[in-house]
């Protein structure tokens, strides 16, 4: 019969939109670090975060572990706490780790670098809502120059 | 002189308003009260049909044609700044965010909207709308309500698969054939694509233009003059004013989406 | 002549700034035909569309087996809708059905009746009009008479109490017109309906109609039975019914005097 042959059709269609969503969710969008599984927030204090932003990539010798999920103005000392989402699957960097605010390229986007520090045994692993202590702030082309012609000036 | 512009302004307001008014009655009148599941569904079916199934092949072919351009285009300009592998996140972008939806509702609005409108215009005018109603079945319920429905969930469908033959039309120029890196193009779309931001944006975006290019084209059609011309008229109008509904509504959301 | 299916009652209806009805009263008696006569554009469509509730009166009640049309509720008014039915002057078959699933719409839309009961009841009505052969034709395949007696068979598929005919001549060839003029005839006596006939076929009309009403200027001009209407003493009611060029409405549009017109052109 005919509706027999539209429902099928119409089956088709939404199948095909269904590939289509879970190609766009699966393989364009990588469902992301943060998006899915577990993870556990640290923060870190800066005195300059330049222009990352939320959502900004947080990479272990450039594998993505992580993404930031807040960046906020302390209003005591006003300096920015940003917070980092990290997978648990990461979940073993010492409290000595460094965080620089790094730059893909010369004009690529700022992402986050964490430099996972030695471990013995008065140093502690990182857990939830820790402070890494240890931050490198993002580097200001204009102070750069700045310093750079004060330099010379002396 | 002023007061002829002054009657013509209040008059042109006024018109608008009370076609506002008719609409709404419209949708609400189709949209209200308890649907009935056991009518209601084989009429939903139908429409999916119609609507939705017969407008995959031009969604198809232009979809997959202006993934093909954007990446020629995104390529020549992408190879001057030494960033080819930004091609996968430009395509991806432009599509999920932009091309995809709009593009979508007014291929939509060409194909579904001006048939719609045509066909309840025509109902109207052989009187099939006056005889429903005289056989106690409420046109607004029968005809109205599953055609959209049916709109409302056909669009963001056919918007998924817009963006999704596009990427893969940018992959066919950009990688199969200007020789960009077909591994990059999938991860620099991966690391620049984010499944909230960029991807269910595109899908309220494509919702919102569905309700609305099918409330103009239902609503156009509804209150169509009854006559040959009066439907040709009506039709004419639904294309009009729903792509620049669509442009006008797209901006709106891209600055409340993205803008802030 | 006491059992009266639909009483209309001082009713005043108008378009805008027009004035198409003005203290109309009618009576309709269950189990006869009763027809509307009268000019064309006088608004006669009109009538059936305020009978079935599509159009609201300014004033006046409109009596359906006791019940005042316009007064009632969207949902009352549908449940009055199922007892009437109306033939529209197209037949308004819906065009993406065929005359099977034409004729069942009604059926289907108001009973849970199986398929099969359907198909018994479907298969009775085209029998009634003679077009069980064409139920799988498309109604684009239909001839208009065709179309018509596909629509008549569609309106009573639900055996309503009363059918209202829409121009059911207008149109038509002698055979056609000879075929829904006895269908009207025999379905009415049959199914025991009450039949209201819109038309300005003096001739099919007369054959037809129990009782008949002469509608022009707003108002009812002339009432009775075919032969009361005959020897009826208004000119404009003759004029009508012999369908006479010049009378009580002028051959002439409303114009200046003629002369007068071409001595302004000359002068």
């Amino acid at each position: 019969m005919t509706t027999r042959k539209i429902e099928i059709l119409v089956g088709g269609f939404i199948v095909l939109a269904i590939a289509a969503f879970l190609m766009l969710s699966l393989q364009v969008a990588s469902s992301g670090v943060a998006g899915t599984g577990q993870s556990y927030r640290l923060h870190a204090k800066f005195e300059n975060i330049g222009g990352l932003k939320v959502r900004s990539p947080v990479k272990v010798g450039g594998v993505v572990v992580g993404r930031v999920a807040a960046i906020e103005l302390d209003t005591t000392y006003y300096r920015p706490v940003v917070t980092l989402e990290i997978n648990n699957s990461y979940s073993n960097f010492p409290e000595t780790s460094t965080l620089a605010i790094l730059t893909s390229g010369l004009l690529g986007e700022q992402y986050l670098g964490l430099q996972p520090g030695f471990l013995d045994e008065t140093v502690e692993i990182l857990a939830d809502g820790d402070y890494i202590e240890d931050t490198k702030s993002a580097l200001v082309l204009e102070e750069l120059i700045g310093q750079f012609l004060f330099n010379r000036g002396n | 002189m002023i007061a002829d512009k002054l009657q013509q302004l209040g008059a042109g307001t006024i018109n608008n308003v009370r076609g506002f008014g008719r609409a709404g009655i419209m949708l609400f009148g189709a949209l209200l009260g308890k649907p009935d599941i056991r009518k209601g569904f084989p009429l939903l079916i139908k429409q999916l049909y119609v609507i939705g199934v017969l407008s995959l092949l031009i969604i198809l072919v232009s979809g997959l044609f202006i993934g093909m351009v954007l990446a020629l285009q995104g390529y020549t300009v992408l190879v001057k700044f030494g960033a080819e592998q930004m091609l996968g996140p430009l395509v991806a972008l432009s599509l999920l965010r932009e091309l995809g939806p709009v593009v979508t509702a007014l291929l939509f609005a060409g194909r579904a909207g001006s048939a719609i409108t045509a066909e309840i215009g025509l109902m109207k005018a052989t009187e099939q709308l006056s005889g429903m109603e005289m056989m106690a079945v409420d046109p607004l319920r029968r005809i109205i309500a599953p055609r959209f429905w049916a709109g409302v969930i056909s669009m963001p469908l056919l918007a998924l698969i817009f963006t999704a033959v596009g990427i893969l039309g940018g992959h066919l120029v950009g990688v199969d054939w200007l020789g960009v890196d077909g591994g990059g193009y999938w991860s620099a779309m991966q690391a620049n694509v984010d499944l909230y931001q960029d991807v269910m944006n595109g899908v309220i975006k494509s919702v919102v233009f569905a309700l609305i290019v099918m409330w103009i084209a239902l609503h156009k059609g509804y209150d169509a003059v009854p006559t040959s011309e009066g439907i040709s008229q009506a039709t004419t109008q639904t294309v009009v004013t729903t792509s620049l509904a669509v442009l006008a509504f797209d901006f709106i959301l891209t600055a409340l989406m993205f803008g802030g | 002549m006491s059992d009266i299916l639909i009483d209309i009652q001082q009713l005043t209806f108008s378009r805008g700034e027009r004035v198409i009805y003005r203290d109309l009263n009618m009576q309709f008696v269950r189990g006869k035909v009763t027809a509307i006569m009268g000019p064309s554009g006088i608004g006669k469509t009109t009538l059936l569309r305020l009978i079935g509730g599509q159009l609201k009166p300014d004033s006046g009640h409109i009596l359906f087996a006791g019940e005042d049309i316009p007064k009632l509720s969207r949902s009352a008014l549908y449940a009055a809708r199922q007892r009437m039915s109306m033939l529209f002057q197209s037949g308004a078959l819906f065009t993406d059905m065929t005359v099977f699933d034409n004729v069942a719409f009604p059926i289907r839309e108001h009973t849970r009746l199986s398929e099969s009961l359907i198909r018994l009841i479907v298969l009775m009505k085209l029998e009634a009009v003679g077009l069980r052969g064409a139920r799988d034709l498309m109604p684009a395949e239909l001839s208009g008479g065709m179309a018509r007696r596909a629509a008549l068979a569609r309106a009573i598929a639900l055996d309503p109490e009363l059918i209202m005919y829409d121009e059911p001549f207008a149109g038509q060839d002698p055979i056609s017109m000879g075929v829904i003029v006895r269908l009207i005839r025999s379905l009415n006596n049959a199914l025991n309906l009450t039949s209201v006939v819109v038309s300005h076929d003096v001739t099919e009309v007369m054959s037809i109609a129990d009782y008949v009403y002469v509608v022009a200027e707003q108002t009812v001009i002339g009432h009775g039975t075919p032969e009361q209407l005959r020897a009826h003493p208004s000119p404009l009611v003759q004029q009508f019914l012999k369908g006479e060029a010049d009378g009580a409405v002028p051959f002439h549009y409303k114009a200046a005097p003629y002369e007068q017109e071409l001595m302004e052109l000359v002068g």
